[in-house]
């Protein structure tokens, strides 16, 4: 993300003044970092590191805290809610985030031309992604209503006879929450793609026509090849924000029927805040945060290696 | 990543420059053919056929907020019907007089936008200062500093709303608005999302400053800030919609009524009353209304602050 933090050359050394200079220069860039770190280390840098200890420890609303070492993780490994909220945010992701990306990048190549009106499109398909939560899943959770919720009512119109119970069916519950998270979310991720594609060489693909490629080689061999460091950009937001789903889930279906939809952040609010297990919940926490920093580092190797 | 925004830039600068070899651009080659070539007829073909497909794919993507505008002028037996009834049959606008006193939406309202300002205006102002501090002087540990900025925002905040949590209950401040402030104003985002812009502004300009005599403090407040007018805007509109949005925070920490947000209040009149599906929709209108004059007033600056940082917070 930051490949150019550290490239500034250090302050030029020019005379004996130098060290009171360099003092001076400490004190001022403290007072402009000041008003924000404080409150940074207090309620961001504290607590990350705070969750880190307390997931070896047993600590309730009702106890003081004690050193437990791995006892949480033992425990957590036993429990089947915490396999099954495992499973749900993988199935989550392994829906959400290919789904997204494909729509994603569909969408901007269909905008990334100058036409009249085209930025009205790029608006209105961006436009679901700042929408307030509660009211995309309050409205999703209608449309999506079995018996005579316009979803439903389109499918038995093409034929379906059947249709799925979606939020009442613990099997369709999570391809409806997946479908509006696609819905939602896809608008920022064309914005991305949209970025990447406007930084292609024109000349790349006229040096293809001209070779005489056609137009899907050309989208092989130029387009996706030049959108690689976006699409790893991509990939990782997206399966990082996969992993950390939960307010849509707990407006939408609030884990149920069931536990079908229930994910790993709505187990750490139930136990954690819900049920007062600090500890605990910190473990899942633990997890949860190792996921989402093996996939990035895997996303990242994966993308070195291609560029070698 | 860092730098879409400048490749934005330096695409369009491209696009209006010659190619290198002097051979006429497409502009060009339009602006000498008087008639049209077969080429370019097939070309206006295929644009027609693009608009065809944009605006069927937008007008789908939009059926939730048409549905939404659509049913919340309903009765709530015409809600769900079968088959589906586009335009209402007949109008209710009073569902959007009665909504006022079945749930005390000007409260939730003026709530949500109590945080969101106050919210907002910290993270801007603390925000940029940190960001010229991280971009423009130079002293030692400020490189390691920043990376530690920038690793919490790769933490899911789920894995730390607990010792948050416990934190706020310690304090006292669960409950109440200041918890929220001190959660949310102090952002990383805003930090990496200014610092981002504040390197593209050349070194050269504070320098020329400092020898007119400007003190650090001078260069941020009348050389900065000014210039920087895009990127605040984009933290300002990116923060003040998230805050506005916000599910979680105010569901954690507001537990009494009279503090609730717009959100917290839609999502209880929901549990409460299920079957007033019309009434919900127009609660779910009214919550949506603020962000989109917002976004209509400043969606440059959306899309500006998500290319240049990847992310929205």
């Amino acid at each position: 993300m930051t490949t150019e933090t550290i490239t500034q050359a250090p302050a030029p050394v020019h005379s004996r003044g130098n060290r009171k200079q360099a003092r001076r220069n400490t004190l001022i860039g403290w007072t402009f970092i000041l008003p924000n770190f404080l409150g940074f280390l207090a309620f961001t840098l504290i607590p990350v590191v705070a969750a880190f200890a307390l997931s070896f420890m047993e600590w309730t609303s009702f106890s003081a805290p004690k050193w437990v070492g791995l006892a949480n993780f033992e425990r957590m490994f036993a429990s089947d809610s915490f396999w099954i909220a495992l499973r749900n945010t993988v199935v989550y992701a392994l829906g959400h985030v290919p789904l997204t990306m494909a729509l994603a990048l569909i969408l901007a190549m269909l905008l990334n031309r100058k036409l009249k009106g085209i930025g009205f499109f790029r608006v209105a398909i961006f436009f679901p992604y700042i929408t307030s939560l509660v009211a995309v899943a309050v409205v999703w959770n209608m449309l999506f209503s079995p018996d005579s919720g316009p979803i439903n009512q389109f499918l038995g119109a093409i034929g379906i006879a059947n249709p799925p119970g979606w939020t009442s069916s613990s099997d369709w519950a999570m391809p409806a929450v997946i479908i509006t998270s696609v819905w939602r979310d896809m608008g920022y991720y064309m914005v991305l793609y949209l970025a990447g594609l406007q930084a292609i060489p024109t000349e790349l693909y006229e040096a293809a026509e001209v070779d005489g490629a056609s137009a899907w080689q050309r989208f092989w061999n130029v387009t996706i090849p030049s959108l690689r460091p976006t699409t790893f950009f991509v990939v990782v937001m997206l399966t990082v924000s996969s992993f950390k789903v939960f307010d849509l889930i707990v407006v939408m279906t609030n884990g149920g029927p069931g536990r079908s939809t229930t994910v790993l952040s709505q187990l750490i609010y139930q136990e954690g805040i819900g049920e007062g297990k600090f500890g605990y919940s910190s473990a899942i926490s633990l997890v949860l945060f190792i996921i989402v920093l093996t996939v990035t580092v895997l996303q990242f190797k994966i993308q070195q290696r291609r560029e070698r | 990543m860092t730098n879409m925004a400048e490749d934005l830039k330096a695409t369009h600068v491209r696009d209006a420059a010659p190619l290198p070899n002097g051979a006429p651009t497409a502009e060009d080659r339009r602006r000498t053919d008087r008639k049209r070539s077969p080429r370019e007829q097939k070309k206006r073909t295929a644009n027609i056929v693009i608009y065809g497909v944009l605006v069927v794919l937008v007008v789908a993507l939009m059926v939730p907020f048409i549905w939404m505008l659509s049913s919340s002028l309903k009765e709530n037996n015409q809600v769900l019907t079968v088959p589906i009834q586009w335009i209402p049959q007949e109008f209710v606008w009073s569902n959007y007089t009665d909504i006022w006193t079945r749930i005390p939406m000007m409260g939730y309202l003026q709530n949500s936008l109590y945080l969101a300002v106050i919210i907002t205006c910290l993270q801007v102002l603390t925000g940029s200062l940190a960001a010229y501090g991280f971009s423009k002087v130079r002293f030692p540990g400020r490189d390691v500093l920043f990376l530690a900025y920038v690793g919490t925002i790769a933490v899911p905040w789920q894995a730390y709303m607990v010792p948050q949590y416990i934190m706020m209950q310690n304090l006292g401040l669960t409950n109440s608005f200041n918890a929220l402030i001190l959660l949310q104003a102090f952002g990383a985002f805003g930090v990496f999302l200014m610092r981002q812009y504040y390197m593209t502004i050349p070194d050269e300009l504070c320098e020329a400053a400092r020898i007119d005599g400007l003190s650090e403090y001078g260069i941020w407040a009348r050389v900065i800030l000014p210039l920087s007018k895009p990127a605040l805007a984009s933290l300002a509109l990116l923060t003040f919609v998230n805050t506005w949005n916000d599910y979680m925070g105010p569901f954690i920490y507001l537990t009494s009524n009279r503090l609730w947000t717009v959100q917290l209040g839609l999502r209880s009149f929901v549990g409460q009353f299920d079957a007033e599906y019309a009434m919900i929709m127009t609660g779910s209108v009214i919550s949506v209304i603020p962000i989109l004059i917002i976004f209509l007033i400043g969606q440059r600056y959306f899309i500006q602050g998500i290319a240049t940082s990847g992310m929205k917070g």
